[in-house]
């Protein structure tokens, strides 16, 4: 078990050593063959947020997270990195705050560099309807504590000048501004929670796929994966563009289809942009990673698909987006573009529930927005898991709102999951 | 994706606006005693299948003909195309 402290110290003792104290970064684990009190399906961000909040949260250390390739592999590697708490609806806006909340203190807590920057986030207004929508939301986060400000035409057109506040179509008029937001380095937070979970006894299992559910008489105690059968005493899936699939083996249908969301990094430049901009009338959103690379994206492709690749045409679209709100980022060469599986449900907002089986639970739904949500939904799905109650700020994430007419539709725009 | 209209031939699928499986097809009955249940698996529940998935496309810029594409949700690869219309004969409605 690695129990190197990282410090500027150590790295300095390391330094005139020969790098030789370094160990790795979390311990690879095969099953244990008495089983564990919780397995966690699925190594993304959540599920190894939630292992570490079980073990540190609620002293239960007696966990597996089964990841069906390499941690790190699934979205949590293939996000845009934005993190934000600008939501408007009362369901939404205090958990998405509490993750807020996490990621300011997510480095001291686990003692890993994630980069956690809250350079801030601007969308743009082009409208007078726009300007009362964002107006109304920036109270709704301001009743959260979340921060929110309203910065006007010149405010934007001092700082960035390369934007077209002219644009014929889309003059910007103004932008909702959240200080606090900004962009979190993906894959660190994967390995800083896998180290924080193992250190505290967690086993991550890769390369350990899970085919099915040992369930009798409605209730699961285990599950069937490509290293054999596991015992558990509770299982919690956390598999993102996979939900349908995997619960499939267990019986149970989800209000979530699966859609591909691509995203785009251009070559390397020089320092821009100092915070995140979105475009959302034209689809568009950019910020600048710490190597120099714009990194961008904008609408999923907007067909059912498992396939971790898009097509051209949104290639296209989120390109001409960029192009008439920044139009110096056609300078810029692209260098690389991907796609991940979004589970995309039919409110545009999660879940993070039980199941009608029991010691079977569900967290999922994140739609292309669940990479910022990674510490509260560990936070909230450990809680879930320890307890058998509902964390109050993730109450209103459960699977039967549909039944009850309880959506929680930031858009408005109904059930139908490739317009949220 | 090229889509092979069955009437206009090969066909851009930017030309489509995809709505969803062909479920959404067998709209419940409003009547039935258990209408609420029927709505809500209707409405929300998807079979969200991995492989073969027959779906409606809709031709808005072209002749504004639904049609049901089966395609592989795990490669983009598409098997068959036909009018919205035969399928649903097929599937023994009345239109
Ligand atoms: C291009 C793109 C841009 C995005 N941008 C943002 C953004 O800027 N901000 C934001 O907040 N969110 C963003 N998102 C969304 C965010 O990345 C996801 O909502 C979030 O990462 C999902 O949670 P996760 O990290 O646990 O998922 P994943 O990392 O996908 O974890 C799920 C894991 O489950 C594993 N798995 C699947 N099936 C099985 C099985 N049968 N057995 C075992 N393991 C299995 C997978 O291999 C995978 O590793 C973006 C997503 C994409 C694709």
């Amino acid at each position: 078990m690695s129990k190197v402290r990282y410090s500027a110290f150590k790295v300095l003792k390391e330094a005139l050593s020969g790098h030789k104290g370094w160990e790795p970064v979390w311990r690879d684990a095969e099953p244990k063959t008495e089983g564990y009190d919780v397995i966690i399906v699925g190594g993304g961000g959540h599920g190894l947020a939630t292992a570490y909040y079980l073990a540190k949260n609620h002293g239960i250390t007696n966990v597996a997270v089964l990841e069906r390739g390499w941690i790190g592999s699934g979205n949590v590697g293939r996000n845009t990195t934005i993190i934000r708490s600008n939501y408007l609806l009362p369901g939404n806006e205090p958990f998405y705050e509490l993750s807020m909340q996490l990621w300011e203190n997510l480095e001291q807590d686990i003692n890993y560099n994630a980069m956690v920057s809250q350079r801030g986030i601007m969308n743009l207004i082009h409208s007078d309807a726009q300007r009362d929508a964002f107006v109304r939301r920036a109270n709704s986060m301001l009743f959260a504590d979340a921060g929110a400000e309203y910065l006007n035409q010149d405010d934007i057109k001092d700082r960035y000048p390369f934007l077209d506040v002219k644009n014929a179509r889309f003059p910007i008029k103004g932008a909702l501004s959240q200080p606090r937001g900004g962009t979190v380095r993906h894959d660190a937070v994967a390995w800083g929670y896998a180290r924080a979970a193992s250190n505290l006894g967690v086993d991550i299992i890769q390369n350990c796929e899970v085919k099915g559910f040992n369930i009798d008489n409605g209730v699961c105690s285990g599950v069937k994966t490509t290293k054999g059968d596991i015992k558990a005493g509770r299982v919690a899936v956390c598999v993102a563009g996979s939900s349908g699939r995997v619960m499939a083996q267990a019986g149970i249908k989800l209000p979530i289809e699966s859609h591909v969301l691509q995203a785009f990094v251009t070559e390397g430049l020089k320092p821009v942009m100092d915070n995140v901009i979105t475009f959302g009338a034209g689809h568009f959103y950019c910020s600048q990673s710490d190597k120099g690379g714009l990194v961008f994206g904008g609408d999923i492709d907007a067909y059912n698909t498992y396939a971790q690749r898009g097509n051209l045409p949104v290639v296209e679209d989120v390109c001409s987006g960029g192009m008439a709100i920044m139009p110096m980022i056609g300078r810029a060469r692209l260098l690389r573009s991907w796609g991940g599986i979004m589970d995309m449900s039919m409110d545009g907002s999660p879940f993070i529930d039980k199941t009608e089986i029991n010691e079977l639970y569900f967290n999922g739904g994140w739609c292309y927005g669940g990479f910022k949500a990674t510490p509260a939904s560990g936070y909230c799905y450990a809680h879930l898991l320890a307890t058998g109650e509902y964390h109050e700020v993730a109450s209103a994430f459960r699977l039967d709102r549909f039944r009850r007419g309880a959506m929680i539709d930031e858009k408005g725009v109904g059930p139908q999951p490739n317009l949220h | 994706m090229i889509i092979n209209h069955p009437l206009l031939g090969p066909r851009d699928s930017e030309e489509f606006v995809y709505l969803g499986s062909t479920d959404l097809i067998n709209r419940p009955d409003w009547e039935s005693g258990t209408a609420a249940e029927d709505f809500h698996q209707y409405q929300y529940i998807r079979e969200n299948v991995a492989g073969d998935n027959p779906e409606l496309w809709y031709h808005e810029q072209g002749d504004q003909s639904w049609l049901v594409v089966t395609r592989n949700t795990l490669t983009h690869e598409i098997k068959s195309v036909e009018l919205a219309a035969d399928y649903a004969r097929r599937m023994g409605r009345s239109k």
